[in-house]
């Protein structure tokens, strides 16, 4: 097909609206090929990402004759520069692939480019990446959400068809949310983190941002399973199903009252969320209410102690000695601790310190020791309530997106942002965003919560519930 | 909870961090604020419940000890600040 004009080219190729397995269409028809699909999301970037900020970086070439993915910059990818958004890591070519990178190329998806992401994936809003914030396609006065902000943001926007982000305490859920796509936070153990840049390794999972529920249960399809080189990681108990069906006929959803009536849910996310819930009856599913009386207060207490704890470990290892930023000394310990101060921004280093307080010498038991145990109860709540339900619902978010600076001086207010994706994160138990309506002209994210290994579930449900709501997932300005 | 200037500076040692001024009145502020947020925990009487370290119920992850091929010294070095032969070069430690 060479040599196609531009105009037939964007009929065929209208980044916004093309799903992955749209994509995947015209290539095995030969309709485009992988190098022109490539160049129209490289068309998309240079016209829109100077506004946006998505990518911290593109590749020019493709590398792979399938349809183009973008990978959040924690993703170590051969060769191409890997921040985690950190000036820290400025320059950093990582020297061997990540297993969800590795798995991408040998699905024949060329990396289209790295995006961006809160500092070492730290944060709600993306504005704090070292590299300046994303906006959000709907309106780039206002956030995209974060960590994985980028990602979120670069679909929404037709800059790429699909993405891998990676979440800890909600950012792949919560950004999807704000910029009104699809995204999933698999099962703990499901996906590998070989390769990514370590964050909180009892809580970080990567998974796949998406325009739609099939490409995000596709995209799944190609990164899970056991690999040899995470020890955490366990095949999965049933492959993955691509969703089809339209009716939720015999699934019983739970309305969990303590997180769908949390303070500081808008009212516009409630009334969606409820709409989308009466939908859900309306397609044959079984609707009761349910409790889960401690994990919404003391899920973000938990998390907030837990998180920066082992963040405070794994965040040693950037010492100035091996690879990353060195500030000079005159001894090692000096070294040391320059290059942290010059290297970590803010928020890194609030959960550096927090961490390390929390893990000292007096302060361990009651802190971490009661965190720990605060997150068994969080785990038997939410299996309780899967006795009754195949699906917990509620707002991903308790707020649409918000704008730019506004909780960026209150670092509570921020950390608030995940209250409602917290809980399950700290259980292991996957979760599902998927659009649900508008609310002041900004997406509304509803989060679909599942017992461990319940993807395929919360794909039919999503799925489903997706075709009834008839949420266009194209930013109204960029229609 | 507030926490004091004193532990801030004692903690941002243990950190291995060289905090300005600045930002330890600012991080004796925001720390404290967080640390009377997450001291909810203390509410709850839970002696009786185990620890949660891990989300899977995993036990002793074995696989069979096989020699594997590494990364070369050359890419092992790629990304060092200094290097010096086949050592990172650091400044001297005492």
């Amino acid at each position: 097909m060479g040599g196609m004009g531009v105009a037939a080219m964007s009929r065929l190729v209208d980044t916004l609206r093309l799903t992955a397995e749209e994509a995947s269409g015209l290539l095995e028809r030969k309709d485009v090929t992988a190098a022109e699909l490539h160049r129209a999301y490289l068309d998309a970037a240079a016209e829109r990402d100077p506004e946006l900020h998505c990518y911290l970086r593109l590749v020019e070439e493709p590398v792979g004759d399938g349809v183009p993915i973008a990978l959040k910059d924690v993703i170590s990818t051969q060769g191409i520069e890997t921040t985690a958004g950190s000036k820290l890591l400025a320059g950093y070519a990582p020297q061997f692939d990540s297993t969800v990178a590795a798995r991408c190329k040998a699905a024949g998806l060329p990396i289209i480019g790295k995006t961006n992401t809160d500092e070492f994936a730290m944060g709600s809003s993306t504005e704090n990446s070292a590299y300046g914030p994303t906006r959000n396609p709907w309106n780039p006065e206002r956030v995209p959400g974060g960590s994985g902000g980028g990602s979120a943001a670069a679909v929404s926007a037709g800059l790429a068809p699909w993405a891998l982000g990676s979440d800890t305490g909600g950012s792949i859920k919560q950004p999807s949310a704000l910029c009104g796509n699809v995204g999933l936070r698999p099962t703990y153990g499901t996906v590998s983190r070989y390769g990514i840049v370590a964050f909180a390794s009892s809580l970080d999972q990567v998974g796949p941002v998406a325009r739609n529920v099939r490409d995000c249960a596709l995209l799944y399809s190609l990164i899970a399973g056991r690999d040899e080189r995470d020890s955490t990681t366990v095949e999965l108990p049933e492959p993955v199903r691509l969703p089809e069906g339209e009716d939720l006929t015999g699934l019983r959803i739970g309305v969990p009252k303590e997180l769908n009536e949390a303070d500081g849910i808008e009212p516009g996310v409630t009334d969606a969320v409820r709409r989308a819930i009466e939908l859900a009856r309306s397609l044959g599913a079984e609707v009761g209410e349910c409790e889960l009386p401690r994990s919404v207060e003391y899920g973000m207490p938990c998390y907030y102690l837990i998180a920066p704890a082992e963040a405070s470990s794994n965040l040693a290892r950037y010492d100035g000695v091996r690879y990353g930023l060195r500030v000079d000394g005159e001894r090692y310990q000096e070294m040391v601790e320059r290059t942290r101060d010059a290297g970590f921004g803010d928020e890194p280093k609030r959960r550096i310190m927090l961490g390390t307080y929390a893990l000292s010498a007096g302060y361990f038991d009651a802190f971490y020791g009661q965190a720990q145990k605060v997150r068994t109860v969080i785990a038997r709540e939410h299996a309780a309530a899967f006795e009754r339900f195949d699906v917990l619902v509620s707002p991903t978010s308790p707020t649409v997106a918000f704008k730019l600076g506004e909780k960026a001086a209150n670092p509570l207010a921020m950390y608030l942002s995940d209250l409602l994706t917290i809980p399950s994160c700290m259980a292991g138990l996957p979760g599902l965003n998927i659009p649900c309506g508008l609310s002041e002209g900004l997406p509304v994210g509803l989060q679909l919560i599942g017992p461990q290994f319940s993807e395929n579930t919360l794909f039919r449900t999503g799925h489903a519930l997706e075709q009834a709501i008839g949420f266009d997932p194209v930013p109204e300005r960029l229609r | 909870m507030a926490i004091t200037r004193e532990e801030v500076l004692h903690v941002a040692k243990l950190a291995r961090l060289e905090l300005s001024g600045d930002e330890v009145e600012r991080l004796t502020l925001e720390l404290g604020a967080i640390l009377e947020a997450v001291g909810k925990v203390a509410e709850l009487d839970l002696d009786d419940v185990p620890p949660t370290s891990h989300p899977l119920e995993l036990v002793n992850a074995w696989r069979e000890d096989e020699p594997h091929e590494s990364l070369g010294l050359d890419a092992v070095f790629a990304n060092a600040p200094q290097r010096e032969g086949d050592l990172f070069r650091v400044p001297p430690t005492t």
